[in-house]
């Protein structure tokens, strides 16, 4: 691999790291201490152990912790079955004003007028238009101007907080970790027992840092970061853990670059990635709709800034990653680990480690690629810009700028899907869409579209999509053969006009 | 807690799925999550894979009425969906054993009280030849006791204790104990500055 240094370091300090509370160290012992270096370490605390600790209500019979949820956004798929339990349970919303409702998965991207075409998709609005009136839930409709994916539109909106602890029932919840909050995906179970308790028993999860330093050279994108991190560490390497994501490239990052960061933390395995809240963050909630306003406004970046993680903070173990090694990534298996840089060949089975032979042979075979062959020049019949993953204005003006005067591949499928309501419209206010149009890709309405296969947007047969989204899971794109390539939203706006895989540096010179 | 809910030893016929990272959009495709019920998900568990592998597991004669599943490394990853999970319990499966499990499937397989227990790589790929060639001999999960037995072979076995103690006590609905903090989380919620008003 090219794109080489990385390191993993385990701090062995010799105690377990959770057992690690300052209120359960004696205070004489303390000051008796010579070793202040291991003192500073023991007082330091991470983010993740403050907002875990200020969020604790109390140890469950069963050992785990009873966490508080600061907040709680559901969307159409993963709640009717919760409701649906609560109501038969009698039990209402124990803090519908923490709760925050919005459709995204099922919902059309071509036309968002009611009743939908498919019944099955109109049928699901519907019941999450009625629960939340009955559980007096605020929903962000289709009318409401502030729909939208429901990880794209909790930042946006200032609903996501530094500090928070937030559930929702979707795995790519991680998204929200970006703005310094712990963010979990849940099932329709837990759901229902956040609708009914803001609470979940959950065990603390172990700690990671991820250090990124250095500059991303021009080409190269936070998607390219995290599909980085991912190769290395790979698909389950961080279950159990969180990922705190810092160094100086994630720190020179933007917001919408950490979300992108942070939402595909659970592609690594981890439930949890977050950035500790700095002036980016601050500067990013100012303003937002939900965010405190004036004084308080203040008042909560004091807090905020103290929630961030100590300096002398220790972790459970640190992977350290050049941003100079990187370069644009491309996946070529069924899984979001399995992928390479845009200049490398795809893998031989024989490369792999030999527990993975089998998985990258069977992935090989599913996408009928040959092993050695360049990952660039692949053809590809679609190209898809969106996806909770890539879908933020700055997504869409990089890809416009591949797109600008140039022409979608003859007989290539290409859309563009705002991740929200705002973002379409801030992009429009720019004439991004009509950048897209005029090179012949589709502009659509807010929503997960062509990210999996629970609405109109969906792969036919075998085709490929070049994609922004997250998944590349077998039948993932609505068909259960076809094959989808994950890369930078640029990177998928060059493969539209290429008409096939293609290295976007060479078009940004 | 109700005496049904209690899960301290799981028997029966096992059925062997080999592979790696097998995730959630694989068990139950997305398509059959376009519903407000979880009814009729039984008939689509493995659907996409069935159609293109006639050899699928799930299709064979010789597994029907198997209700152990017994799966390889980092099974259940991708999406949330309890859809995976609870069509695989409406299918008929009662427990899983497999080299390891994504996080959140595994605690959506808790929240079903569907046992999911942990074995070394290697038993793993002993016991699911040994499933293949008997697979009217049924599998014991040892819940309580953390062991697995096939025949006269007793493996040891992973829960963490949390799953351990939520399964023997039949608590693994979480709902009840939840509550019963009572005012203490309006207390931790009233205490938080972002509730407050900073």
């Amino acid at each position: 691999m090219s794109y080489g240094d990385h390191s993993i370091t385990t701090r062995s300090s010799g105690f377990d790291r959770h057992s690690r509370k300052a209120s359960d160290t004696p205070v004489d012992w303390l000051r008796a201490a010579p070793q202040c270096v291991i003192i500073a370490a023991i007082m330091a605390k991470a983010l993740l152990d403050k907002v875990w600790d200020a969020h604790t209500v109390r140890t469950l019979p069963s050992g785990q912790t009873q966490l508080f949820f600061g907040l709680h956004l559901i969307h159409e798929v993963t709640s009717p079955q919760a409701f649906q339990m609560l109501r038969e349970m009698g039990l209402r919303v124990r803090f519908p004003e923490r709760t925050f409702a919005t459709i995204d998965h099922i919902v059309p991207t071509a036309s968002q007028v009611r009743p939908f075409r498919d019944a099955l998709a109109e049928e699901m609005t519907a019941h999450l238009v009625s629960n939340c009136k009955e559980f007096g839930v605020p929903l962000f409709d289709l009318d409401s101007g502030r729909q939208g994916i429901v990880h794209i539109i909790g930042p946006e909106l200032g609903l996501t907080q530094p500090g928070m602890t937030i559930a929702c029932g979707d795995s790519h919840t991680s998204t929200h970790g970006a703005l310094g909050a712990l963010a979990f995906g849940i099932g329709t179970s837990q759901v229902r027992d956040v609708l009914a308790t803001q609470c979940l028993g959950m065990d603390r999860p172990k700690l990671r840092q991820i250090r990124v330093v250095g500059s991303l050279a021009r080409g190269v994108y936070a998607k390219d970061v995290i599909l980085a991190i991912i190769h290395w560490l790979g698909v389950k390497g961080g279950v159990g853990y969180a990922y705190e994501y810092a160094g100086s490239a994630i720190q020179a990052m933007s917001m919408e670059e950490r979300l992108t960061i942070c939402n595909m933390s659970i592609e690594g395995g981890a439930r949890v990635g977050y950035v500790n809240p700095d002036a980016t963050t601050f500067a990013y909630l100012r303003g937002r709709p939900f965010a405190p306003q004036g004084a308080a406004f203040d008042r909560a970046v004091t807090w905020w800034t103290s929630m961030a993680t100590d300096p002398d903070a220790t972790f459970d173990d640190v992977f350290h990653l050049n941003a100079e090694s990187i370069e644009p990534m491309v996946t070529w298996g069924i899984n979001p680990g399995q992928s390479v840089g845009v200049g490398e060949p795809i893998p031989h089975p024989a490369e792999a480690p030999e527990t993975d032979r089998a998985a990258w042979a069977e992935a090989l075979a599913f996408m009928s690629f040959e092993p050695g062959r360049p990952i660039v020049g692949t053809p590809i019949d679609v190209a898809f810009i969106g996806s909770c993953t890539n879908a933020r204005l700055s997504d869409l003006r990089a890809a416009a700028e591949v797109a600008r005067g140039r022409k979608v591949a003859r007989g290539l499928r290409a859309l563009v899907v705002p991740g929200s309501q705002a973002v379409a419209k801030a992009a429009e206010a720019e004439g991004l869409h009509e950048i897209f149009q005029a090179a012949g890709f589709d502009w659509r309405k807010a929503g997960c579209s062509l990210c999996l296969g629970m609405n109109e947007d969906k792969l036919t047969g075998r085709e490929i999509c070049a994609s922004s989204s997250n998944r590349n899971f077998k039948g993932r794109q609505g068909s259960p053969t076809g094959r989808t390539l994950l890369m930078s939203p640029t990177m998928v706006a060059a493969a539209a006009i290429a008409g096939e895989v293609t290295d976007v540096r060479e078009w940004l010179r | 807690m109700s005496q049904d809910h209690i899960r301290r030893q799981i028997v029966g016929r096992g059925i062997p799925l080999p592979g790696h990272d097998i995730d959630t959009d694989r068990i139950m495709p997305a398509r059959y999550l376009k519903s407000v019920t979880f009814q009729g998900l039984e008939g689509h568990v493995f659907e996409d894979d069935r159609r293109q592998a006639s050899d699928h597991p799930f299709n064979h004669p010789r597994y029907h009425g198997a209700s152990i599943l017994v799966v390889g490394r980092n099974f259940g990853s991708g999406s949330s969906r309890e859809h995976a999970p609870e069509g695989l319990r409406r299918w008929g499966i009662r427990g899983l054993v497999g080299e390891s499990f994504a996080e959140i499937f595994i605690g959506n397989c808790i929240a079903l009280g569907l046992p999911c227990l942990t074995l070394a790589p290697e038993d793993v790929t002993w016991l699911m030849e040994a499933v293949a060639r008997n697979p009217e001999q049924e599998i014991v999960l040892h819940v309580e006791h953390r062991v697995v037995t096939f025949g006269d072979r007793t493996i040891p076995a992973r829960l963490a204790d949390a799953h351990h103690h939520q399964l023997v006590t039949g608590t693994w609905n979480a709902t009840g104990a939840l509550l019963e903090a009572g005012e203490a989380i309006e207390r931790v919620a009233r205490k938080l500055p972002y509730i407050s008003g900073y």
